[in-house]
């Protein structure tokens, strides 16, 4: 068990706009960063309930962060908005486990191509 | 060369006063200050008001004001009132035009008004002068007629034609963040890429340092370059806190988009002076057809929202079909008694301690010790959603989970139970404005204040 959250140094979340949310993970070091940077980007458009061709993604080996930025699923303040300055979604990463394999999410990948 | 003071990363986010006092002894050149975002939501921008309190406002831009006095050069702040409206430049305005009386200082203050006209905006639409960016929504005449507040955000042109009226202070609306810092710079020949780079690692004040608290910063613009100075007593810079600050608020930390062109920070390269300063140099700036950021809000309907705590354990436990049940009960009372449709309105019951913040998205399933019940109405009317939450009241204080259980009563934290939010509103432009000539959307007003 490798939660996100307990081997970097932060992950965090915030709006970049109204419309979209820009979340930063802080590896620390090399070794975490190959690590965070072997992450599927499937894995975190499943995550976040988004198409993961909407999503930009950076490896950045110079500061060790990875970093993804997604349109934002309901726009910030609207009716369906529960998170004004998109601040839990970093929750999200950080729960996540690097070790589990993602049969249930690759599952449907497959089966869409 | 040209020596810009930053004194917090937003007016009333507050700032170590011995910094500012260190960054008015290094002889600045402008003192530049951000006074809003988007962040806080569209009610701001709708509303056409501040998010921070009036007196703590009047408290710090008091302090910046003497600090201007002193340094003798102009204070400028961009997105004056947390939204840059109109009415929020005209806000700030007031404040100044006390503080200069109470301090006795004769100011001339300029203001620049960003505010757009719904019907100038639909012809330019019409025109195809306007263009989506990614992730807007649909936009028409009518939206933007709906609009209670349009904003252009200004760039470092407009704010440049601020300063050559002679300001001592320039309240603007909507800037972007980066276009207050940039625009002395810019104005004095130093170096583009570095002007609007140092200008986006220092729009947070002091956030890319290791003492973001601290607030205030000064950047030193040259031909080549910038160079970095945190000015707070144990502030540090590094290449890495300077370089990362490109990630924040950001989708692309590479490229940032301004009025007139891009910023690409690709090829830039960080070096620390010292063990607290960053020079920097190698940014580019491209530029490209001139072009503001749209910013619009409109009213989405009215809220009235009520909380309900459930402690029994067994309501914790089926504390959602508990709320299924809540919501099915109310719609029913209101097609009986209201005659309406459930989607003339919204009714929803999100469950705090269970999956309020990230709703389908979550993925922990524990049991907490209590729930909290939080009703959301979303009406037409202040009015309707006011009485369909007061048809929902009973049910939240009384609901079964089985028809032949007594009667359950549940924790309400207040009388009355029902909390009017007003209006609900939306942002609904992410769009851009082609205009050939910069200043052709923004409107500048010129006033002496002071005792006389």
């Amino acid at each position: 068990m490798a939660e996100l959250g307990r081997i970097v140094e932060k992950v965090r979340s915030k709006n970049a706009g109204p419309f979209w949310l820009t979340i930063d993970i802080f590896c620390g070091n090399s070794d975490v960063f190959a690590r965070v940077s072997a992450l599927p980007t499937c894995r975190v458009a499943a995550l976040f309930g988004v198409d993961e061709a909407s999503m930009k993604r950076f490896d950045i080996a110079d500061l060790n962060v990875v970093k993804f930025s997604v349109p934002r699923p309901v726009v910030q303040g609207t009716r369906a908005d529960r998170d004004m300055h998109g601040a839990a979604w970093a929750c999200l990463l950080a729960e996540l486990d690097l070790d589990q394999v993602p049969a249930v999410i690759a599952a449907p990948d497959q089966s869409a191509k | 060369m040209t020596r810009v003071l930053i004194p917090t990363g937003a007016l009333g986010l507050g700032y170590e006063r011995a910094a500012l006092a260190r960054g008015v002894a290094n002889r600045p050149d402008i003192i530049a200050v951000d006074g809003g975002s988007t962040d806080s939501g569209p009610s701001y921008l709708g509303r056409g008001v501040s998010k921070y309190s009036r007196s703590s406002t009047k408290a710090e831009w008091r302090e910046l004001m003497q600090a201007r006095a002193e340094a003798g050069v102009p204070l400028v702040i961009g997105t004056a009132g947390t939204c840059g409206a109109d009415a929020a430049v005209d806000w700030l305005f007031e404040i100044t035009a006390e503080l200069a009386a109470d301090l006795g200082q004769n100011l001339r203050v300029t203001r620049l008004y960003c505010g757009q006209n719904a019907a100038f905006l639909a012809e330019a639409l019409a025109a195809g002068r306007i263009a989506q960016l990614p992730a807007a929504p649909p936009i028409s005449p009518e939206i933007l007629a709906e609009c209670s507040n349009i904003v252009a955000l200004a760039g470092a042109e407009q704010i440049q034609a601020a300063l050559a009226t002679g300001a001592d202070i320039v309240i603007a609306g909507r800037t972007t963040d980066t276009a207050i810092i940039a625009a002395l710079p810019l104005l004095r020949g130093d170096q583009a890429g570095a002007a609007w780079h140092g200008a986006k690692v220092g729009e947070c004040g002091a956030i890319a340092t290791t003492n973001p608290a601290s607030g205030c910063i000064q950047i030193e613009f040259d031909a080549q370059g910038f160079t970095f100075t945190p000015l707070g007593t144990s502030a540090r810079a590094t290449p890495y806190t300077v370089s990362a600050h490109m990630l924040y608020e950001n989708s692309d930390p590479f490229i940032l988009y301004e009025p007139g062109g891009y910023l690409d920070v690709t090829e830039a390269r960080y070096a620390a002076l010292n063990d607290r300063e960053v020079r920097v140099e190698g940014s580019v700036w491209v530029p490209r057809p001139y072009t503001v950021k749209l910013e619009g809000a409109r009213v989405a309907g009215y809220q009235t929202v009520a909380l309900a705590l459930l402690r029994d354990a067994r309501y914790v436990e089926g504390a959602r079909a508990w709320a299924d049940a809540v919501i099915a009960q109310t719609h029913a009372r209101v097609a009986a008694q209201l005659g309406l449709a459930a989607d003339v309105y919204d009714f929803e019951i999100r469950l705090i301690g269970i999956d309020a913040t990230l709703g389908a998205l979550e993925n922990r399933r524990p049991v907490p010790a209590e729930v909290g019940a939080l009703a959301i109405v979303t009406a037409p009317t202040e009015a309707l959603a006011t009485e369909i939450a007061k048809m929902a009241n009973p049910y939240l204080l009384h609901h079964a989970l089985e028809e032949d259980e007594p009667m359950p009563t549940f924790a309400f934290p207040f009388s009355p139970a029902e909390m009017s939010r007003g209006a609900l509103y939306e942002f609904c432009l992410h769009h851009v404005l082609h205009t050939d000539d910069p200043m052709a959307p923004f409107r500048l007003v010129i006033t002496e204040v002071g005792h006389g």
